[in-house]
């Protein structure tokens, strides 16, 4: 499965890692959802790690979409509540 | 619920179909989205020019607040040596103010440096990507039926589409902070030719700037002041100077006229 951290790369994750990933995005998500900021800051820092300790990252020169796509390593509290319901972060 | 990263990919997914509907016959999708990448790199190398000339201009405040800072260090230094502690402590406060500035200008120049660091390897990542789309669409272009095309053409497009998408909003995020830093820079600025620094406090309404007032005394006491500054140099405190001045707590003279001092005892 290939993972993308918006504004800094994709990775290639095994099948059982991709499974890992997912209770981590489903927590980080959850956190968003009850409110709970800090929750989601470790979570989300908690799911960055696991992606680029270990995904394999992809060649400059493959042309693959990614699976899935996660927001800026940066991304506020806020733009990853409005994900949910708002343009989300990419522009027009 | 899409999570967080199902949604972002669903985002990103319907504006790149979005872009890729625009064209009708493969090679037209090919080339239209050729022409949108190069259009996206020529963005973000203005982008980073952008970044550079903000952060050129902060480098331009700094220096010009350095030199403020050691303005005011020897103006303290003169009116203390001339025994003007009130004027060396407005020239003090002025550089304290000078100080705190200088150092969040700094924390904004190191954040700018971060930022156009990281557009250039955008740059280059999506240069490498554009040239590897290039060569993709001739082989494209060259082997394949036109059905074929389409599927082959739609799976690049989607890749260095992504790419783009992703390139896109790294350079709106840089640009965003830059924009806020820029606005800070306009209210530094401002302040400056407010005269800020230049006249901090409040010296009494027919009373002249520090600068003017520095001068006089200079101008006037120029070899006075010399010898104040050698004085104390060679040891603090002694001098005539000092004694002359005794003055040390003018303020608190004037406060003693309250009433509750005098009555108390």
């Amino acid at each position: 499965m290939i993972v993308r951290i918006a504004t800094e790369g994709q990775y290639e994750l095994t099948e059982s890692d991709a499974e890992v990933f997912n209770g981590l995005d489903n927590q980080a998500v959850a956190a968003c959802e009850t409110g709970d900021e800090e929750h989601f800051h470790s979570a989300f820092a908690e799911l960055l790690k696991f992606v680029r300790g270990n995904g394999q990252r992809v060649p400059e020169d493959r042309l693959e979409p990614s699976d899935v796509i996660l927001p800026p390593p940066d991304v506020s509290f806020e733009e990853a509540k409005a994900e949910f319901t708002g343009e989300g972060l990419i522009p027009g | 619920m899409p999570g967080l990263s199902g949604r972002m990919s669903t985002v990103i997914k319907a504006k790149i179909s979005k872009l890729l509907d625009r064209a009708e016959d493969p090679s037209e999708t090919l080339e239209y989205s050729y022409q949108k990448q190069i259009e996206l790199l020529q963005n973000v190398k203005k982008g980073i020019a952008d970044v550079v000339t903000s952060k050129k201009r902060l480098q331009l405040q700094e220096q010009k607040l350095r030199d403020q800072v050691v303005k005011l260090d020897t103006q303290a230094r003169q009116a203390l040596a001339a025994g003007n502690e009130e004027l060396a402590r407005t020239a003090l406060e002025r550089k304290n103010v000078a100080q705190t500035e200088l150092q969040s200008l700094d924390s904004q120049v190191a954040q700018l440096e971060q930022q156009q660091e990281q557009m250039t390897a955008s740059e280059q990542k999506l240069r490498a990507k554009i040239e590897q789309f290039r060569s993709r669409k001739e082989v494209i272009k060259a082997q394949y039926s036109a059905a074929e095309a389409q599927v082959r053409i739609s799976e690049a497009a989607t890749g260095v589409g992504e790419e783009m998408a992703d390139v896109g909003l790294a350079m709106q995020r840089a640009l965003d902070k830059t924009e806020n830093m820029k606005a800070r820079a306009d209210a530094v600025q401002e302040l400056e030719a407010a005269g800020t620094f230049e006249d901090l406090t409040q010296l009494g309404a027919g009373e002249d700037d520090i600068d003017r007032q520095l001068r006089e005394l200079s101008s006037g006491n120029e070899v006075d002041a010399e010898l104040a500054k050698m004085k104390a140099e060679l040891g603090s405190g002694g001098g005539g100077a000092a004694g002359e001045l005794g003055a040390g707590e003018p303020a608190g003279a004037e406060q003693q006229a309250g009433p509750s001092q005098g009555q108390g005892s």
